[in-house]
């Protein structure tokens, strides 16, 4: 399995998309450090960029790269190799390939210039978001034959979680201002993993009092440790669900 | 030995494998024919569990192989159409596979390798290969691990006759070692000297399962492609 995983990384690390999104992201953390003087203004610019370029990359770039492996399954699944162990190592090597590209990119730079707890916080919450995103994309690879098909489902699935949603849950609150909706919200967070990404790094960068009534009750919430428990459990949620649909679909196709 | 017991699949609308049951003995060379889409190559895919049937089992030995793998490493695949990662090399695409399978099988059999000349082509990578060079990694891969069974997809379609002698004389080898081979083809004449047993595929149907020498008694062709022409006529007229 380990071996799988060695060449799914040596192939992606080869590869120029992955050098090109390194740099990238290392050109953006560096010119936002060097432009903002107070280092938390440029966290807060990051986080945006994070929260939008992340699953972005992640999703499509995972999809193409699934699809493109199309001959590597084929070829590998002749071999005495299990499905489940080959679609799980083939995750692990883009999930991780997709991790080294950005703690290079984001995390050390960020660690090093800003060196705040935050700086940590928003490493591993990019983190997450990779492993988030890249399941949803094998899911939706697994999914369907067609690539055409498959990549606009990555599409749809970043336009959801990244805009979409977000307009839903404010027409919901408006719709139902009168209701205490406080509770809710949080349940209603837990359902996409941006938004919970998002108001963890916001809890963290302090800034939570901004956020208003609702700010307090995140802040009462997501701020204990047990709302940091449960955010992680719902994290985890995120990348395993998509994953044991994936492979439960990817063990009955027809290849 | 290989049993095969009542395999069903269908792909959509279209039934691809109607209830077919089959028992491979070891050491026979045993030929699959019938014409374009009958079901030979769904038939191959559902040994190598790369296509799963409906229903029905698959044996290899005594071993039911339905969600299992372990019994892969038994089996060289020639596929039809070789398809490799096109940014690999041929010479890593050996080291990979010998990589994975390295625990299964110490001793590698490079002799395909070196009669194809691939080791003077080792750096060049797969998108650039011609058709009849994938044909050849893939039959140097097929009999890389010196398997027990060797399952061949029209092996010598797209090869060179040089080639295709080559990989010939490599099959008779095999063959003479007491193995079971499953070559499928519809070049008749390509096969007559090679293969012990014949099985006609057609529209998914098993039509029937014969040893040479029985085929030719049965017809009364000595030839092989005329042996299959006349049982395929009779065929016609039984439907009609």
């Amino acid at each position: 399995m380990f071996k799988v995983i060695k060449y799914v990384m040596v192939d992606i690390l080869r590869s120029k998309v992955a050098a090109g999104y390194t740099i990238f992201l290392l050109a953006i953390s560096l010119s936002i450090f060097n432009l903002e003087d107070n280092s938390a203004k440029g966290l807060l610019s990051m986080l945006n960029i994070i929260l939008i370029i992340i699953p972005l990359v992640s999703l499509i770039f995972s999809t193409i790269y699934m699809y493109n492996s199309a001959e590597f399954i084929e070829l590998l699944l002749s071999q005495p190799i299990q499905r489940r162990k080959l679609l799980l190592s083939i995750y692990a090597g883009i999930c991780l390939s997709m991790m080294i590209a950005f703690t290079i990119g984001v995390g050390i730079p960020m660690i090093l210039l800003e060196g705040s707890i935050t700086a940590y916080v928003m490493t591993l919450t990019g983190m997450a978001l990779t492993a988030v995103f890249v399941s949803l994309a094998v899911l939706g690879a697994v999914i369907t034959r067609d690539k055409a098909k498959g990549i606009g489902i990555a599409i749809m699935m970043w336009l959801f979680f990244s805009l979409l949603y977000d307009g839903l849950i404010l027409l919901l609150m408006f719709q139902f201002s009168d209701y205490p909706l406080e509770k809710a919200m949080i349940f209603f967070c837990s359902l996409n993993p941006v938004d919970l990404g998002r108001i963890l790094i916001l809890l963290k960068l302090d800034i939570s009092a901004m956020m208003g009534y609702t700010g307090a009750i995140f802040k009462d919430f997501f701020g204990s440790s047990s709302g940091v428990v449960y955010s992680g459990f719902v994290m985890m949620l995120w990348i395993i669900l998509p994953l044991i649909i994936a492979l439960k679909k990817f063990t009955k196709k027809d290849l | 030995m290989i049993a095969v017991n009542n395999i069903n699949k269908r792909f959509g609308k279209l039934k691809v494998l109607n209830d077919i049951s089959l028992t491979c003995n070891t050491g026979e060379t045993i030929s699959i024919i019938g014409p374009n889409a009958s079901g030979k190559t769904t038939f191959i895919k559902c040994l190598l569990g790369i296509v799963l049937p409906e229903s029905g089992t698959i044996y290899f030995g005594n071993e039911n192989i339905s969600g299992k793998c372990d019994y892969r490493k038994n089996i060289g695949y020639m596929p039809q159409i070789g398809r490799y990662p096109d940014n690999m090399t041929i010479g890593q695409i050996v080291d990979m596979i010998i990589d994975l399978r390295k625990n299964s099988h110490s001793q590698t059999d490079r002799e395909l390798i070196s009669s194809f000349g691939l080791e003077a082509i080792f750096h060049k990578r797969m998108r650039t290969l011609s058709g009849g060079t994938r044909q050849k990694v893939s039959a140097a891969l097929a009999f890389l691990f010196n398997p027990k069974f060797l399952i061949l997809d029209e092996p010598t379609a797209g090869l060179d006759p040089l080639a295709s002698e080559i990989l010939k004389d490599k099959i008779r080898k095999e063959k003479n070692q007491g193995k079971l081979i499953l070559i499928t083809s519809h070049i008749l004449s390509d096969l007559d000297d090679l293969v012990s047993e014949i099985v006609y595929f057609n529209e998914g149907h098993l039509l029937f399962h014969k040893s040479i020498s029985q085929l030719r008694s049965d017809t009364g062709e000595e030839k092989l492609s005329r042996a299959i022409a006349q049982v395929m006529k009779t065929k016609e007229i039984k439907t009609k």
